[in-house]
């Protein structure tokens, strides 16, 4: 699916962000120059294994990053109407924590965590945990509070809602729970919704409709989502568009179809060959050989270098800038130089990708059909 | 892949497993609620479901980490169910080990990891000397892919995927006959999951461990398993071989867990709408049906009626 992304849609852009942690053991530099772009409307998914970073960009957008985290540079400009019915735009970095959670949280940015067990207060209503943003931010009576934390529920998928408001979270289910996480984020109306992991702590059976709730409420509420995952399956299922972090950069971004069934860094191949497929009768999974670099070190070149079975050189010396191979597609890897050599992509991925595109096309062509 | 004889007695045999946690005076959780499964030496077998679907506690039931309610387990010859005899004991205790899931959790973060895969040894004095001893744990370190000077550090400070490693370690060093893995793999993340996987499967052929592998991950499941029984709130509804479960699933509850699998192929995964599964709406009670043989390794349980159903809706099933 091709869509256009245009300037005056642009809800959150993120330059050049550097962010770095203090810690008992040195400096930490978690976020390296990250940047991207969120219209309105949209879903991006930003991808990555843990210590990728991909959740302190967001906590930063949130304003909610940990006491020893400091932004060294760059910007978040976050375009909103305002009060007045004005176009307005801030740069969240240039704020107090306490004033985005004043002024943003809850009400234009919302955010859905990993943990629907502990995000909820146990001793509080279901109810009074919806409606309490509510009646923080916005002028309203208790009783209209109450009925638009119905509707809500209601929308969320959670049956007998009366019943629900008056109840506590220990006697809901882990999918219910997430639901209500859902209905309080969406309480004020947000424009752009956070999810953390949302669907990580659940089954897939669980998982698959809590992603559907997500997606019916984001086109009814026309808002725009960021999801954090590490599962490409659900990033398959929801996003327009996705990010891939490694060590605190992004190193391949571009719509879903591009980084899916064109990848270019060799590190999208492995988290791709990496995931067993369930049509395939693969004797042997494809592995990323290593781990993770620490980030207390200084990265010379490229971060991934040390895991990557198809480094040249010139990855351990300097970093690679991210280059435009088409589209919208960009890629941080040396590889895309044209001065580079030709690297065939591993064998077993090459298969299913073809098997991939194979099987979507046969799919778009039964739905022309239909049309 | 090494030939498994099916023929042979299986090394597990499982007979109406129960195991029921009593809550109060009045409430009962029948977590495990009679279930009957055989798994052969040098096999997968893989125990999927949702959380509460009893999985966990059936591996953790026949550990005997809880006393079951009721059932028979034969382990190799020996009955590990009831009570046990001193010397059935020691056969379960030195023959069949655990992975768990949380690496973070399961290590006693005081000791040295050469002392946490040394223990096992130690209980059952396994060794004649201090020099044997180190052989066997560096010898394990070495094969689960860790290094000599690994054994004296804590394990707080590992990665989580060498902390899996040493799980591992832990377990093989007692060169067991059975190793149940209680979602082994489901806390780490996506490129280490591959590398454990590889790692379990690797040992599995050099040195011809049995696996009951639990885990909610269809797909790494399938990647791994021989044989695969589904459980639903303490049934086990289906089981087969893993292209029996994948290729003609005839349970609803399959079928749903099936086709919840997101798959990384955008335009196909966007168009798609997974199937939904309800147990009360559908009217099925478990405790009605009986097992019902699809083929000689494939299972189903349920009463006639469904059965007949189902077998016609799976004709039309395509995940």
């Amino acid at each position: 699916m091709a869509y256009k992304r245009s300037k005056e849609d642009r809800v959150l852009s993120v330059r050049d962000l550097n962010i770095s942690f203090e810690t008992t053991n040195g400096k930490v530099n978690a976020i390296r120059g990250v940047r991207m772009d969120l219209f309105k409307g949209e879903t991006i998914a930003i991808v990555g294994e843990s210590g990728s970073g991909k959740s302190v960009t967001v906590k930063t957008i949130m304003g909610i990053l940990a006491s020893n985290g400091k932004i060294e540079s760059g910007k978040i400009d976050y375009t909103f109407t305002n009060e007045k019915g004005e176009k307005e735009t801030v740069d969240m970095t240039k704020l107090s924590q306490k004033e985005i959670r004043y002024r943003f949280n809850g009400k234009h940015i919302a955010m859905v965590f990993q943990d629907p067990m502990t995000s909820l207060d146990p001793t509080m209503t279901i109810g009074k945990q919806i409606t309490e943003g509510m009646l923080l931010h916005e002028n309203i009576t208790r009783e209209e509070a109450k009925t638009r934390a119905l509707h809500l529920l209601e929308e969320v998928g959670i049956e007998n809602p009366e019943k629900r408001f008056k109840q506590y979270p220990h006697q809901l289910s882990g999918g219910m729970r997430q639901r209500v996480v859902i209905a309080i984020a969406l309480a004020c109306n947000p424009d752009i919704l956070i999810c953390d992991e949302p669907t990580t702590a659940l089954d897939v059976t669980i998982q698959a409709k809590i992603l559907e709730v997500i997606k019916k409420l984001q086109q009814e509420h026309n808002i725009s989502v960021i999801y954090i995952t590490h599962d490409l399956g659900v990033v398959a299922k929801v996003a327009d568009y996705v990010d891939v972090m490694y060590a605190g950069r992004i190193i391949e971004k571009g719509n879903i179809n591009e980084v899916f069934y064109d990848p270019r860094h060799p590190y999208t191949w492995g988290l791709l060959a990496s995931m067993p497929d369930t049509d395939t009768d693969s004797t042997r999974l494809f592995a990323i050989p290593g781990t993770p670099p620490n980030l207390l070190e200084e990265i010379v070149g490229d971060a991934f270098a040390p895991r990557n079975p198809y480094a040249l050189a010139i990855d351990y010396k300097a970093e690679p800038p991210m280059f435009n191979v088409g589209g919208q597609h960009r890629v941080a890897s040396w590889l895309c130089d044209p001065r580079a050599p030709k690297v065939e992509l591993p064998e077993q991925l090459r298969d299913r990708l073809a098997k991939m595109k194979a099987e979507a096309e046969k799919l778009e062509a039964a739905g022309e059909g239909v049309q | 892949m090494t030939q498994i004889d099916y023929t042979k007695e299986p090394l597990l045999h499982v007979e109406g497993l129960k195991q029921y946690f009593k809550i109060s005076r009045t409430y009962t959780t029948k977590a495990v609620d009679g279930i009957s499964f055989d798994i052969w030496e040098g096999e997968t077998y893989g125990l999927v479901g949702e959380s509460g679907s009893g999985k966990s506690t059936t591996g953790r039931a026949l550990i005997r980490l809880y006393n079951p309610t009721d059932g028979k387990i034969i382990f190799n010859g020996h009955n590990i169910s009831g009570r046990l005899t001193k010397e059935d004991e020691q056969y379960l205790r030195q023959n069949m080990q655990m992975i768990f899931q949380d690496p973070m959790a399961c290590l006693n973060p005081r000791k040295k990891v050469y002392d946490i895969i040394a223990q096992g040894l130690q209980i059952h004095k396994l060794y004649s000397s201090k020099e044997e001893l180190d052989e066997k744990v560096y010898g394990i370190l070495d094969k689960v892919g860790l290094s000599k000077e690994h054994a004296t550090r804590y394990p707080q400070q590992f990665s989580g995927g060498q902390r899996q490693r040493i799980g591992i370690a832990r377990a093989l060093i007692m060169n067991p006959k059975l190793v149940i893995a209680d979602e082994a793999i489901s806390a780490l993340d996506v490129s280490i999951q591959a590398q454990v996987v590889n790692l379990m499967r690797d040992l599995q052929d050099e040195l011809g461990i049995t696996y009951m592998f639990i885990a909610h991950d269809l797909s790494m499941v399938k990647y791994i398993s021989d044989r695969i029984g589904v459980m639903h709130l303490g049934h086990i509804v289906e089981t087969g071989t893993t292209d029996e479960i994948f290729e003609n699933p005839i349970h609803p509850y399959t079928r749903s867990l099936l086709s919840a699998i997101p798959r990384p192929n955008p335009i196909v995964e966007k168009a798609r709408v997974a199937m939904t599964y309800d147990k009360v709406k559908e009217g099925v009670d478990y405790t009605q049906g009986w097992i019902h043989k699809v083929t000689n390794t494939h299972s189903v349980l349920a009463t006639q009626e469904e059965f007949d159903k189902w077998s016609e809706d799976a004709k039309h099933f395509k995940c």
